[in-house]
C-alpha cells in the first residue's frame, strides 16, 4: 500500500521532470518544431495549437490530466505539418505493441536463462563453469547495444547471409509475421542484458549460499539436494527477482537503440525519430509511457519480494 | 550405533588441522567423552576451538584441512568419510547448536517445517508431529502457543536459540556441540538457557561439547574442561580441579583475569597479543607472554603430561611451580580521597531517537552525580539505554529533557555548543575497538588531534607529547608510526584511551570500552584504567553489562532497566544486598567462578600423547 | 601505493589496465600519427583495405584508420567529464545526507526514486529533445542521470562510517561538519566510491556512444567512433572495416573498464550486487 503511493509521488515527480526538460528549457517548443525561418504568425498559430500560450502551471496539469485519462494530446509537429487533428494515441498505438512483442519475447528468454545460468555459475562457484560463465558474461556486460548488433550483423548477415540485417514491419502487420527478422534484435537485447542478469544473480546466490543457515543445513545432515533448494536458492530468489527487475528495465533502455540499428517500428524508434524533429508532445507522452511501465515493474518485483520473504510481510 | 554407557561417545586423538597454506590451526587435541558428559572447551580468540568443534562434526571451513588424527563420534570415525555418510551422522549422531542462531534459522521457514526438516532428513518413517511437540516442548517452547507456526523473526534471540536447540535434539543424538551458544544473549536469556541446557542433559543423557571463551559459563556448565591456546591443550582436567588449583599458567592467568562478581579482586591481564594462526612460535606458544617462561620454553613444544588422573598439563615447568589461586582483595581507592562537591550531575535526563515512538523515550528520568575521582557504573542489558546516556554526557547525542552539569555549570547538549574547557574535560573511549580509531590515520596522528583541537598545542609540541601518551597506557612510543589495521584489539583500545587522555580530561566516560577485547586483554586494560584513576585523579562513568566488571572497578553503580534507573548505590551495597527484583535477578544469573557443580558423570581419562619434535 | 595496485596481480586486472591504456593511448596520440586528416574525402567511398588506406574508406571516401585514431577523444573526454561531474554531485549529496541524516536526507531518496522511473537513455534523450544537443547537455545529463546511484551508494557507506568511534570522538571534539567529513568520513569511504566508479565510467560511455551513435549527440562531420558505426552501419557488406573498426574500438574500451573494476573489486572484496539489494535478502 505505501509502496503503491510511493510509487504514484514517484511517477507525478518523473511527469514534472519530463515536463520542465521538454518545455522550459532553452529554445520554444513551437519555434524549434518550425525551424529557425518560421513566420512569427505560424510560431503563434502553433504556440495556440499547443497551447503555448498558457501558463506553464495550466499546460502541465492539461496535459497530465490527458494523459491520466488516455487522451494523448496531438502530436505537435504533424500539427506544424498542417494537420488539425494527429491524436499521439493513434501514431504510437502499433509502434506499441510492436515494442511489446519484442520486448516479451526476449523478457521471456532472458529471465529464465539468466536465473538459470547465475544460479549454475553461484553453485559452482570456482570451478570451470563458473569461470566460462563468468568471463562470458563479463565481455557481454561491456558492449552497448548498437556495439552487439553491428557484430551480429556483420556474421550472420554480411557473412553467412543467413538472417536479415533489419526488421522492418509493415504497418497493419505483425512482427511475428516474420519471426526470422525478430531474431536478431532478439539477440541483441538478450545478449546486452542477460550479461548483468547473470553476474548479479550469481553474486546475490553466492552470498546466499555462504550464509550461517545454509551451513547450519548442512550441518543438521539435511540431503544437498534440500540445502541448496529450500534454503539457498529459495532465499537467493528474493534478491534475483529484484535484479530480474532491474533487467527488464534495462531491456527497456536498450529497446531504444536496437530498435533504430533494426529499423524495427517501435516505441524506441518513434521517440527517437520525436526527438530528432524535436516533437514535443509525442517525447513526452512516450518518455511518461516508459516511466509508468518502470514503475510497474518495481511495484510487481516489490509484491513478488514481499510474498518471498516473510519478514516483509508485516507492517514495519 | 550409539556408544554403550561405558564406551566414550566421542573420542578424539592427535587431532591435527591445518590451512591449504600448510599453517596449523589445531594440533594434536586428544580428549574423551563419556556419556552424559559435558566437555567444556575454553579459549580465546585465534584458540582453534571453533575448528575443533566444527572438526566433530567432520566439517571444516573453506581453506581449511584434516592434517592428523582420529574422531570418532559415537563409534565412527568422521574424518576422510564421504559427503553421504557424514550426513547421515550430522544432526543423528552428533549434532551443532551456533553461536549466532538469528543467522542460523532459514529466514523464510516456519521453524515447525525447519526442526521437521531435521527429523526427515534421518528417520524419514518417524512421526513428525509427536517428534516436533516433543522437541519444541524439550525446549519449553509450546506447541498449543503456535511457536512451530512462526518465522525465526518472530521469534526473540533466546527463543531462536532454543529452536537450534530445539533442531539439534530432535533426532535425540548422543552428543551435541555447542559453539559459543549464548555468547550474543543477554545474561538472563543466557541463564535460562544454561539451565535448559543441563535439564536437556540430565533427561536425554546426551553428552556436549560446550565452546566458549568465558571461563565462568565453561565453569557452571561443564563436568570437565580443556584449555585451549593457539591450536594445543594446554591443560585439562575436571572442571573444580582445573579452576581451583590450575597448573598451567595461562589458565591460571586466565583465572586471575576474570571479573567476578561474587569474588571481586584486582584483575591481572596477560600482557602480549594471543598469537593468530601462521605466527606460532617454536617452542611452547604461551612463553612469550608467560611469566614463567625460561629459555627452554622458548625451544620445545611440551608434551602434554599427566599430572593426576584425569588431569593433564602442557608445560615444561608445571611440576616446579606451584601457582596459587588469585586472591581476593578490594581494589576500590579509598572513600577519603574523593570528596567534594560533584563533578558532574545528571538529573531528569530524558533521550529519545527520532524512530521511536513517542510514549518510549530510551532514557527516561536519569539522575546521578559522580564526585572527583569517582567511578560511576551503569550496567544494564542491551537496549537499556546505558549507552545513551554516555553519550548525552560525552555531547554526542542532545537530550530531549533534564540537565547535564559539569563543575557547577550547566552544559549544553551538543559538544559543538560547549565551551573548548568542557570538551576538553570530558573525553568518551567506545566499544569497539575496530571502529574507534580512524584505519586512515597513523596512531600518532589521531593522538595529536585531541593535544591540537583541545589544548591548542603547537605541532612539534604536540608530536612530542604523543610518545609520552603512549608510554602511559604502556604501550611503545614507536607504535606512532603504526596505522591501527597493524594493532591488535587491545592496543587500538590503549590508543583510544591515550587519545582521550591527551585532552587532559576530569571525566573519561568509557562506553563498554572491553567488551569486544578477549578476557585476559580485558583484564589489562581495565587495570591500566584503575591505574590511571590513581595517577591522574581521573573520574569515570563506565558503561558495561558485566557485572563482574562493575565489581572490580566501580565506587558506584547505577543498575538500568528499560530506560531507567531501577537501582543505584555504592557497589557493595547494591551487589552485596540489593533491593530491587530485577538487579536481583541480574546478579543471579551473572555467571561466576565460585559457582560450580559437581561433576554429574565419571570424568574418563585423558591420555598424554607423545611429545612433539621442535619444528 | 602496493597495496592499491594489488589488483593489477589479477590476470583481469593486468589485461584490463593493458586494454585501458591502450584505448587511451590510441584516443591520446592517435590524432599525432593518423596518416590523412578525419574529415577530408582521400579516395573512392567504401572501398576495402589497400596499402594506402589500410582499413579502407567510409561512404564519404575517407580514410577509416584515421577516423578511427580521432574518434576515441571525444567519447572518453565526455565520460570521464561526465563521471567527473556526477562524483563531485554525488559525492557532496551523499555526503551530506549520510553525515547529516536529517532534511536532505529524505529529500535525496525520492529523487533517487524519480531518477529510477526511466531508462537513462531516456532522460538524455528527454533533455536533447528540450534543450538541444551539445558537449554541454551530454556532459550534464550523463551526470545528473548517474549522480543519484552515486550519492546512495556514498550515503550507505557515509551512515554506516559516521558512527564510528574516530568520527564521534571528532564530533565530541567539537569539531566542524567539512572538518570531520573531509579528514575522517571521506577517506573511509574511497573503497566503495572506487569500486563503483569503473560501473560508473562503463555506463557513462555506454550511454553517451549510444546518442552518438542515434545521431542525436555529436554530430558530423566529427569523428566518433559511435557517430561512425551509425553513418557507416548501412554499408556494412561493402567496407565491413568502417563499422567493425570503431566497433572493435569501443567494445574493447569497456571490456577493459570493466576487467579493471572487477579486478578492483574483487581485490578489495566486495561483489557487484549493489548494497541496497543486499538488504532484502539478509
Amino acid at each position: 500500500m505505501r509502496r503503491g503511493l510511493g510509487a504514484i509521488v514517484a511517477l507525478l515527480a518523473a511527469s514534472i521532470l519530463i515536463f520542465l526538460a521538454v518545455q522550459v528549457l532553452p529554445g520554444n517548443a513551437a519555434s524549434a518544431v518550425l525551424g529557425r525561418n518560421a513566420s512569427p504568425q505560424a510560431v503563434r498559430i502553433l504556440e495556440h495549437q499547443m497551447h503555448l500560450d498558457q501558463p506553464l502551471a495550466t499546460r502541465y496539469v492539461h496535459w497530465l490530466g490527458g494523459f491520466v485519462h488516455g487522451n494523448l494530446g496531438d502530436s505537435s509537429v504533424a500539427l506544424a505539418q498542417g494537420a488539425t487533428h494527429a491524436p499521439i494515441s493513434h501514431l504510437i498505438s502499433g509502434p506499441l505493441s510492436n515494442s511489446f512483442i519484442l520486448a516479451s519475447i526476449t523478457a521471456l528468454l532472458m529471465i529464465p536463462l539468466s536465473l538459470g545460468l547465475g544460479v549454475l555459475a553461484a553453485v559452482r562457484a570456482g570451478k570451470p563453469t563458473d569461470h566460462l560463465i563468468s568471463l562470458g558474461s563479463l565481455a557481454g556486460i561491456s558492449m552497448p547495444e548498437f556495439v552487439i548488433a553491428s557484430l551480429l550483423v556483420a556474421v550472420f548477415f554480411v557473412a553467412l547471409r543467413w538472417l536479415p540485417p533489419v526488421a522492418i514491419v509493415p504497418p497493419g502487420t505483425s512482427p511475428l509475421s516474420d519471426p526470422k527478422q525478430l531474431v536478431l534484435p532478439v539477440a541483441t537485447l538478450l545478449l546486452a542484458s542477460l550479461a548483468a542478469g547473470i553476474r548479479m544473480v550469481r553474486a546475490g546466490m553466492v552470498e546466499v549460499l555462504q550464509t550461517e543457515y545454509v551451513q547450519a543445513a548442512r550441518l543438521n545432515g539435511l540431503p544437498e539436494r534440500r540445502v541448496l533448494w529450500r534454503y539457498g536458492l529459495r532465499n537467493g530468489l528474493a534478491t534475483s527477482v529484484q535484479v530480474l527487475a532491474q533487467n527488464l528495465q534495462y531491456l527497456i533502455g536498450g529497446i531504444f537503440v536496437v530498435e533504430a540499428v533494426f529499423g524495427y517500428p517501435g516505441i524506441g524508434s518513434t521517440l527517437v525519430e520525436a526527438v530528432q524533429n524535436r516533437d514535443a508532445t509525442v517525447v513526452e507522452s512516450v518518455a511518461m509511457l516508459i516511466a509508468v511501465a518502470y514503475v510497474l515493474i518495481n511495484l510487481v518485483a516489490d509484491l513478488i519480494v514481499m510474498l518471498l520473504v516473510p519478514k516483509l510481510r508485516e507492517p514495519a | 550405533m550409539s556408544a554403550t554407557a561405558d564406551q566414550p561417545v566421542v573420542r578424539v586423538e592427535g587431532l591435527g588441522l591445518a590451512l591449504d597454506t600448510g599453517a596449523p590451526i589445531i594440533e594434536d587435541v586428544s580428549f574423551q567423552i563419556a556419556p552424559g558428559e559435558i566437555l567444556g572447551v575454553v579459549g580465546e580468540s585465534g584458540s582453534g576451538k571453533s575448528t575443533l568443534a566444527l572438526a566433530l562434526l567432520g566439517y571444516t571451513r573453506p581453506g581449511v584441512q584434516f592434517r592428523a588424527g582420529k574422531v570418532e563420534v559415537g563409534g565412527e570415525s568422521v574424518i576422510g568419510r564421504d559427503d553421504r555418510a557424514l550426513r547421515a551422522l550430522r544432526g543423528k549422531v552428533v549434532s551443532y547448536v551456533p553461536q549466532d542462531p538469528g543467522g542460523a534459522l532459514n529466514p523464510s521457514m516456519r521453524i515447525g517445517d525447519a526442526i521437521l526438516d531435521v527429523l526427515r532428513a534421518h528417520r524419514p518413517d518417524a512421526s513428525g508431529e509427536e517428534s516436533l511437540t516433543a522437541a519444541l516442548a524439550r525446549v519449553e517452547m509450546h506447541r498449543d502457543r503456535g511457536f512451530d507456526r512462526r518465522y525465526p523473526h518472530q521469534l526473540s534471540g533466546g527463543q531462536q536459540q532454543r529452536v537450534t536447540i530445539a533442531m539439534a535434539t530432535v533426532c535425540e543424538p548422543p552428543v551435541a556441540v555447542l559453539d559459543e551458544p549464548t555468547t550474543g544473549l543477554d545474561v538472563l536469556t543466557q541463564d535460562r538457557v544454561l539451565a535448559e541446557l543441563l535439564r536437556l542433559r540430565a533427561d536425554q543423557h546426551m553428552a556436549m561439547v560446550y565452546v566458549s571463551h568465558d571461563l565462568a559459563v565453561v565453569a557452571r556448565m561443564a563436568d570437565r574442561i580443556v584449555v585451549m591456546y593457539a591450536g594445543r591443550v594446554l591443560e585439562a582436567g575436571p572442571t573444580s580441579t582445573v579452576l581451583e588449583h590450575p597448573r598451567h599458567p595461562y589458565t591460571q592467568a586466565l583465572v586471575s583475569a576474570i571479573p567476578d562478581v561474587r569474588q571481586p579482586r584486582a584483575l591481572r591481564g596477560i600482557g602480549g597479543v594471543s598469537v593468530g594462526v601462521g605466527e606460532w612460535p617454536k617452542g611452547c606458544a604461551f612463553a612469550p607472554r608467560c611469566e614463567h617462561a625460561q629459555p627452554q620454553c622458548e625451544s620445545v613444544v611440551p608434551a602434554l603430561a599427566t599430572a593426576a588422573t584425569g588431569l593433564s598439563v602442557r608445560c615444561c615447568r608445571w611440576q616446579e611451580l606451584s601457582l596459587g589461586q588469585a586472591q581476593a582483595s578490594s581494589v576500590r581507592m579509598p572513600a577519603d580521597a574523593r570528596g567534594g562537591a560533584p563533578l558532574l550531575e545528571v538529573s531528569g535526563l530524558e533521550a529519545r531517537y527520532r524512530s521511536q515512538s513517542d510514549d518510549q523515550p530510551a532514557v527516561r528520568n536519569v539522575s546521578f552525580a559522580i564526585e572527583p575521582g569517582e567511578c560511576v557504573a551503569l550496567v544494564g542489558e542491551s537496549g537499556s539505554g546505558k549507552s545513551t546516556i554516555a553519550r548525552c554526557v560525552a555531547g554526542l547525542h542532545v537530550p530531549s529533557a533534564g540537565t547535564i552539569t559539569f563543575d557547577g555549570r550547566p552544559v549544553p547538549g551538543a559538544a559543538r555548543a560547549r565551551t573548548l574547557d568542557v570538551r576538553r574535560r570530558v573525553q568518551i573511549v567506545f566499544q569497539n575497538p575496530y571502529q574507534s580509531l580512524n584505519p586512515r590515520h597513523r596512531v600518532g596522528a589521531s593522538i595529536e588531534r585531541p593535544l591540537r583541537i583541545l589544548r591548542r598545542l603547537s605541532a612539534q609540541a604536540a608530536r612530542q607529547e604523543v610518545g609520552e601518551l603512549l608510554q602511559r597506557v604502556r604501550l611503545p612510543a614507536r607504535l606512532a608510526e603504526r596505522f591501527p589495521g597493524e594493532l591488535s584489539g587491545g592496543e587500538r583500545q590503549r590508543v583510544a584511551i591515550a587519545r582521550a587522555l591527551a585532552a587532559e580530561p576530569d571525566l573519561l566516560v568509557c562506553d563498554e570500552v572491553t567488551s569486544a577485547l578477549d578476557v585476559s586483554v580485558q583484564a589489562a586494560v581495565l587495570e591500566l584504567l584503575q591505574e590511571l584513576r590513581v595517577d591522574l585523579q581521573l573520574s569515570m562513568l563506565f558503561i558495561t553489562h558485566n557485572l563482574g566488571v562493575v565489581a572490580c572497578i566501580a565506587d558506584s553503580v547505577l543498575v538500568m532497566d528499560q530506560g531507567s534507573v531501577c537501582e543505584a548505590g555504592p557497589v557493595d551495597g547494591v551487589l552485596n544486598a540489593p533491593t530491587n527484583d530485577y538487579t536481583r535477578r541480574l546478579l543471579k544469573a551473572a555467571p561466576s567462578l565460585s559457582e560450580r557443580r559437581a561433576p554429574a558423570a565419571a570424568p574418563v581419562e585423558l591420555r598424554a600423547t607423545a611429545p612433539i619434535p621442535p619444528l | 601505493m602496493k597495496a592499491r595496485l594489488r589488483f593489477m596481480r589479477r590476470p583481469s586486472g593486468a589485461i584490463g589496465v593493458a586494454i585501458l591504456l591502450f584505448v587511451i593511448a590510441v584516443a591520446v596520440f592517435g590524432p599525432f600519427v593518423a596518416p590523412h586528416p578525419p574529415t577530408k574525402p582521400v579516395g573512392i567511398p567504401l572501398s576495402g583495405p589497400s596499402s594506402a588506406d589500410l582499413l579502407g574508406t567510409d561512404s564519404l571516401g575517407r580514410d577509416v584508420l584515421s577516423r578511427v585514431l580521432y574518434g576515441g577523444r571525444s567519447v572518453l573526454g565526455l565520460a570521464a567529464a561526465a563521471t567527473v561531474l556526477a562524483y563531485l554531485l554525488g559525492l557532496s549529496i551523499g555526503l551530506a545526507a549520510g553525515y547529516s541524516r536529517t532534511l536532505i536526507d529524505p529529500i535525496l531518496m525520492r529523487s533517487v526514486d524519480v531518477m529510477l522511473c526511466f531508462p537513462p537513455l531516456l532522460f538524455l534523450l528527454v533533455l536533447i529533445a528540450g534543450a538541444g544537443s551539445s558537449d554541454l547537455v551530454l556532459i550534464v545529463g550523463v551526470a545528473v542521470v548517474q549522480a543519484p546511484q552515486v550519492s546512495r551508494i556514498v550515503r550507505t557507506a557515509t551512515l554506516e562510517v559516521s558512527v564510528r568511534g574516530y568520527v564521534e570522538a571528532a564530533i565530541a571534539r567539537g569539531e566542524r561538519a567539512p572538518a570531520v567529513i573531509l579528514r575522517e568520513v571521506l577517506p573511509n569511504i574511497m573503497v566503495p566510491v572506487l569500486v563503483d566508479a569503473g560501473l560508473r565510467f562503463t555506463y557513462s560511455i555506454l550511454i553517451i556512444a549510444s546518442v552518438n551513435f542515434l545521431g542525436l549527440g555529436l554530430q558530423p562531420p566529427s569523428s566518433d567512433w559511435a557517430l561512425m558505426i551509425g553513418e557507416n552501419r548501412s554499408y556494412l557488406a561493402v567496407n565491413a572495416w568502417s563499422v567493425l573498426a570503431p566497433a572493435a574500438m569501443i567494445a574493447i574500451l569497456t571490456i577493459g573498464v570493466n576487467l579493471t573494476g572487477d579486478a578492483v573489486a574483487r581485490t578489495l572484496g566486495r561483489s557487484y550486487v549493489p548494497r541496497a539489494m543486499r538488504t532484502v535478502s539478509a
